[in-house]
């Protein structure tokens, strides 16, 4: 079977149909499709095996234990972590980057009048958590901005110059994204960190774009720490991985007690395990975790694929096309010169909410609104735009197709 | 003075015609651009009624008889569509009688999942603004 028919049958629900149209399905940056081994291992792991993880001695907790720190292991692998225990397994994302956040504050490594380094262009859940922390410390955020929007160059690069500023102005964090959910260029994270590292700064990087994309080796990156989440490639929800540098996780304190992250408990004191565990209090979502395996092996898959690098290419030539055909669009970071197949846009006349819903009745599952980057879209789009997010097991027809659906949208609604 | 189930009737039948989902967005559209607007006086924030995604501002007033008569516009046309409709429906009309509507005509054009309240054209808070109007406006 060709590319990418032969990885598109893996997937059942691409099967499925939407208002009786055939689905095509153009949100996967909110949240990918699982394919057939990951609904197995997720079937096999409640069906056989259920049993909670790392405590009981039992034939069942044994085998739990063992796929959820195999997950673990393919993790580290993925993102060529130096070791296994660099891995903590979170809740996603969100969950990594709250947790970096809050630790930093309790163990003093944030404080009064420090800054903490952002981009313009960063997710809410990598702003919240430090506006968080800067509440209970009186840290401050330094945003830097991106050549983003019609009166720029566009091509969604960081501002390097203000980022080295900004570095200078007594930075102590910096948490920046890989690959902006709006913009979808790829920022140069190892030269960023680089930078920072130059002046004693820690990065760490919001990898829930990047890591569906991009082929990720912290410690090439150098990055001391990296967030991601299974959900965004492959895997169930509910299960995220925060690599952090082992002297990091060694010096941060935990910010959930309880379950499994003790070593020794007493009224008077209680001892914390080892990283990453002294991380992962409470009963950890095994059976995503366990899906991590077979997600991460199917990315793998791709990631070494000469055919599926090429249809990536293919993928973003159509969609240049197919939005280029399209009058009066606005495309978000169109000059990027590394982009991830993610578009995020406006149309003169047209209501993103009205595009998205009638899309949507044509079959195409598309985002609308602020995508919860609201600073960005705010100051490039109005506070609304559309965005259309790609995956390997999207074809060339599809896009030609969202194409077509486009240029009848607008027909029907433009003002 | 037709009543509130009349309304619904009548929009559940012109509705009735349209097979397909676009054809009935269509037509959404065309009431949409038909809504009178509400003058960019009322468009402001205490008329706004904020959805996650679109907004809508919507204004009421009472005549001498004590019936209500309503205005809005919305930045999103498939929202100007479906508010023209609810428009329709409660447009000079008693405010107790607005109260003890039932409101099922979006369900019957198959439109409800326009009502949901995490919906983000904000549908579901104009409704709830435009029962706040009617007990604010009960007699007595």
């Amino acid at each position: 079977m060709l590319f990418p028919q032969q990885i598109r049958s893996q997937f059942p629900i691409l099967g499925r149909e939407v208002a009786s149209r055939p689905m095509v399905y153009f949100d996967n940056a909110a949240t990918s499709q699982r394919p057939q081994c990951v609904l197995d291992m997720q079937d096999d792991l409640c069906r056989r095996h259920n049993a909670n993880i790392h405590r009981a001695v039992h034939t069942l907790s044994y085998e739990a234990t063992d796929f959820y720190e195999k997950g673990r292991i393919a993790a580290q692998r993925f993102v060529n972590a130096a070791s296994p225990q660099e891995i903590v397994l979170t809740a996603g994302t969100t969950s990594a980057i709250n947790m970096v956040a809050q630790s930093m504050v309790r163990g003093g490594f944030l404080k009064e009048g420090d800054g903490i380094l952002l981009t313009e262009a960063e997710h809410h859940s990598n702003i919240v958590p430090w506006q968080m922390a800067c509440q209970m410390c009186g840290a401050h955020l330094e945003v830097v901005p991106v050549r983003a929007g019609a009166a720029s160059a566009n091509d969604g690069a960081v501002d390097m110059e203000a980022y080295r500023e900004a570095l200078r102005r007594g930075v102590r964090m910096v948490a920046i994204t890989h690959v902006s959910n709006i913009l979808g260029a790829v920022n140069p994270v190892r030269e960023m960190v680089a930078e920072a590292h130059a002046q004693g700064i820690p990065v760490l990087v919001d990898g829930a774009q990047g890591i569906g994309h991009r082929r990720v080796d912290v410690q090439q990156l150098d990055c001391d720490f990296y967030a991601f989440s299974g959900h965004k490639i492959y895997a169930p929800t509910g299960i995220g991985v925060l690599y952090g540098k082992r002297e990091w996780l060694e010096k941060l304190p935990p910010v959930m007690g309880g379950g499994d992250m003790v070593a020794k408990v007493t009224f008077e004191k209680t001892t914390y395990a080892d990283i990453p565990l002294k991380f992962e209090a409470g009963t950890a979502n095994y059976v995503a975790a366990a899906c991590l395996a077979p997600a991460l092996e199917f990315a793998s898959s791709l990631a070494g694929d000469r055919q599926a690098a090429l249809h990536e290419k293919e993928l973003m030539a159509a969609m240049d096309a197919a939005l280029g055909s399209v009058s009066g669009i606005f495309v978000a970071a169109a000059a990027a010169t590394d982009r991830i197949p993610l578009y995020t846009f406006t149309i003169d006349g047209v209501h993103p909410l009205d595009a998205a819903t009638l899309l949507d009745k044509m079959g195409f599952e598309v985002r609308s609104g602020h995508m919860c980057a609201e600073p960005i879209v705010s100051r490039i789009g109005g506070g609304s735009m559309l965005r259309a997010s790609l995956m390997p097991y999207n074809t060339v027809e599809e896009v030609e197709a969202f194409g077509a659906a486009l240029q009848r949208v607008v027909k029907m609604l433009r003002q | 003075m037709k009543s509130i189930e009349d309304i619904q009737s009548e929009i559940a039948e012109e509705f009735a015609v349209y097979d397909e989902w676009l054809d009935k967005y269509e037509y959404l559209i065309d009431l949409g651009r038909e809504l009178p607007l509400a003058p960019e006086g009322d468009k402001t924030d205490a008329n706004l009624i904020e959805g996650c995604q679109s907004r809508v501002w919507l204004t009421c007033t009472r005549d001498a008889d004590g019936r209500l008569h309503f205005a809005a516009d919305s930045d999103a046309i498939i929202t100007k569509g479906l508010i023209s409709l609810l428009v329709r429906v409660f447009d000079s009309q008693m405010p107790r009688d607005i109260l003890d509507a039932d409101l099922h005509f979006i369900d019957d054009i198959g439109l409800k999942e326009n009502l949901s309240p995490t919906r983000a054209g904000g549908l579901a808070a104009m409704i709830k603004r435009i029962r706040d109007y009617a007990a604010a406006n009960l007699e007595g």
